[in-house]
C-alpha cells in the first residue's frame, strides 16, 4: 500500500469507521422497516436496526491497546492478596459498562423477535399472507373476507 | 412508500452521518464514556468490591442487577406472550396429543449423533453459566445454550422426544422459578437488612467474607437467569414451528 | 484491536444486510441473515466485548436463525420483494 494512502487511511477514516458503518446499517434497517412489503423482511431489518445500535454502544466502549474485560490472573491473584492497593490500569481492560448493557439487550432482542414472529404467523393464519399490500386489501370494507 | 422511506431514510442518515464528525475517535482510551468516573470505577474496583475478575459478570449480576432483573421478566413476557399468541386457546385438551406424532422417521445418522451430542452441549452450558464469574459466559448464554439443545434435539429427534424430557408446563413452570429465584433473592437482602438486590447484606448466611457474599449471590442470580432463558427459548422454537399445536413440528 | 479486521468485517456485514434485504426467497434470506450474525459475533471478539460475541454466537447466529426458518416454513417461502 502507498504510503500516502496508508497514512490517509489511518487518520480520516479508521478513526470514524465504525460510527459511519453503524448509521449505514441503521438506515438499511429503517429503509426495510419502512419500505419492504413483506413482513419477515420488515423483521430482518428490525434486527439489523438493533445489531447496528449495539454495534454504536459496544464502539463507544472500545479502546485501543485494551484486552477483553476480564482480569488476567496475576492481577486478580495480587488485587486479593492486597486487597485496597488499587494499581489496576484502566486502559488496560475495555470498558465493561456498554457490554452489559447490550448482553441483555441481544437476549431479550431474540425474545421480542420471536414474538413478532408469532404475529406474523398468526396474520398468516387468519389473512392467508404476510404481505402487507394483500393484507390491507383483505382489512378493506368492500374486500371479501 | 419507497419513496417516503428513501426520503425519510436520506434525512435521518445525512443528520447522522453529520453528527458522527462530533464523536470521539473509535477507540480512544480518554472518550467520555470510557473516562467517566462509573466505568473506571468498575474497571478498578469490582475486584476488590466482590472478587470477580470478569468485569462483565459482575456489572451485569451486580451493580446492574436491577436492570438484569427486569430484562429477565421481559424474557418471560416475551415467552408468555408467544404462547397467548399462537395457541388455539378452547380446543379440548384431548384433542391436543400430550406427545403423539410419529417419531424415527428421521435419518439413524442424525439421530444417533444428536443423542451423543446432546449431554456434551449439556454439560458445556451448565459450565459456562458456573464458570462465567471467570471467563465469558454466565446465566444468559449458558441458558442459551441449554435452550438450544433442546432445540436441537426437536429438530433431529423430533418435538415428542424433546417434550418427554422437558414438557409444555415445565418450561412455563422453570421460567417463571427463575424469576421467582432472582426476585426471591432481592427479597431476601431485604430481609436480612440491606436495600433489594443489595448481596452484602447476605454476608450472615453466606460462608466467607462480605466480598464472597456477593460473588457467591451472583451465581445464585445467574442460575435463575439460566431457568428463565433456557425455558423461554424452548418455548419460543416449539411454538414458532409448529404454530402453537406443538405437534407436527419441522 | 485489529483495524484492517474491522473494516473488512464491517464492509462484508453491508454486504451481508443488503442481500438479506434484496434477496426473494425467504429461506436465503433467513440464512444470510444468520452468517450476518455471525459476521457481527466476529466483530465482537475483536473488538474485545467477548461476553457479548459469545450472546451473538449463541443467540444471534444459533437460535433466531432457527426460528426465522420455521416461521418460513409454517407461512410462504416467496417474497414479493
Amino acid at each position: 500500500m502507498e504510503p500516502a494512502l496508508a497514512s490517509f487511511l489511518q487518520e480520516q477514516i479508521v478513526p470514524k469507521f465504525n460510527y459511519w458503518v453503524y448509521v449505514v446499517l441503521m438506515m438499511i434497517g429503517l429503509y426495510a422497516m419502512i419500505a419492504k412489503n413483506n413482513l419477515i423482511k420488515k423483521l430482518i431489518g428490525m434486527s439489523i436496526f438493533q445489531t447496528a445500535i449495539i454495534l454504536f454502544y459496544v464502539s463507544v466502549g472500545a479502546k485501543d491497546g485494551a484486552g477483553i474485560p476480564i482480569l488476567d490472573h496475576h492481577t486478580y491473584e495480587h488485587a486479593l492478596e492486597h486487597p485496597g492497593d488499587e494499581h489496576i490500569d484502566r486502559d488496560g481492560y475495555a470498558n465493561p459498562l456498554p457490554h452489559v448493557l447490550m448482553l441483555t439487550a441481544i437476549v431479550v432482542g431474540v425474545s421480542t423477535l420471536g414474538l413478532a414472529l408469532a404475529i406474523a404467523q398468526r396474520i398468516f393464519t387468519s389473512f392467508g399472507s404476510i404481505e402487507e399490500d394483500e393484507i390491507l386489501e383483505k382489512l378493506q370494507p368492500g374486500g371479501h373476507d | 412508500m419507497k419513496l417516503f422511506g428513501l426520503i425519510a431514510v436520506i434525512i435521518v442518515g445525512a443528520l447522522l452521518l453529520s453528527a458522527t464528525g462530533d464523536f470521539p475517535d473509535f477507540g480512544d482510551p480518554q472518550s467520555p464514556a470510557s473516562a467517566s468516573p462509573l466505568s473506571t470505577h468498575y474497571i478498578e474496583g469490582s475486584v476488590y468490591e466482590t472478587k470477580v475478575p470478569n468485569l462483565v459478570t459482575a456489572v451485569l449480576a451486580d451493580y446492574r442487577g436491577f436492570d438484569t432483573m427486569f430484562e429477565t421478566v421481559v424474557i418471560f413476557v416475551a415467552g408468555i406472550g408467544i404462547i397467548a399468541v399462537l395457541r388455539a386457546f378452547g380446543t379440548p385438551a384431548a384433542e391436543l396429543p400430550e406427545g403423539g406424532g410419529e417419531e424415527g422417521d428421521d435419518d439413524l445418522i442424525i439421530r444417533t449423533t444428536c443423542n451423543l451430542v446432546f449431554p456434551v452441549i449439556q454439560v458445556f452450558a451448565l459450565y459456562v453459566v458456573a464458570h462465567g464469574h471467570h471467563s465469558p459466559g454466565g446465566g444468559f448464554q449458558g441458558g442459551v445454550m441449554l435452550g438450544a439443545s433442546y432445540i436441537l434435539l426437536a429438530l433431529s429427534c423430533g418435538l415428542p422426544a424433546a417434550k418427554r424430557r422437558l414438557g409444555e408446563r415445565q418450561t412455563i413452570v422453570l421460567a417463571a422459578i427463575g424469576v421467582i429465584v432472582f426476585a426471591g433473592w432481592g427479597v431476601a437482602c431485604v430481609l436480612f437488612g440491606g436495600n433489594f438486590l443489595d448481596y452484602a447484606a447476605l454476608d450472615p448466611i453466606i460462608p466467607g467474607d462480605v466480598q464472597m457474599a456477593r460473588s457467591h449471590s451472583m451465581l445464585g442470580v445467574e442460575i435463575g437467569v439460566a431457568f428463565t432463558v433456557t425455558a423461554i427459548m424452548f418455548v419460543i422454537y416449539a411454538n414458532l414451528s409448529t404454530r402453537g399445536r406443538l405437534r407436527d413440528g419441522l | 484491536m485489529i483495524w484492517q479486521f474491522d473494516i473488512i468485517i464491517l464492509i462484508f456485514m453491508v454486504v451481508t444486510a443488503v442481500i438479506a434485504l434484496r434477496v426473494k426467497d425467504l429461506l436465503a434470506a433467513s440464512m444470510v441473515f444468520g452468517i450476518y450474525s455471525f459476521l457481527i459475533c466476529l466483530l465482537w471478539a475483536e473488538m474485545g466485548a467477548v461476553d457479548v460475541a459469545f450472546t451473538e454466537a449463541t443467540v444471534g447466529a444459533g437460535v433466531s436463525t432457527v426460528i426465522m426458518v420455521a416461521t418460513v416454513f409454517s407461512t410462504r417461502r416467496r417474497s414479493k420483494d
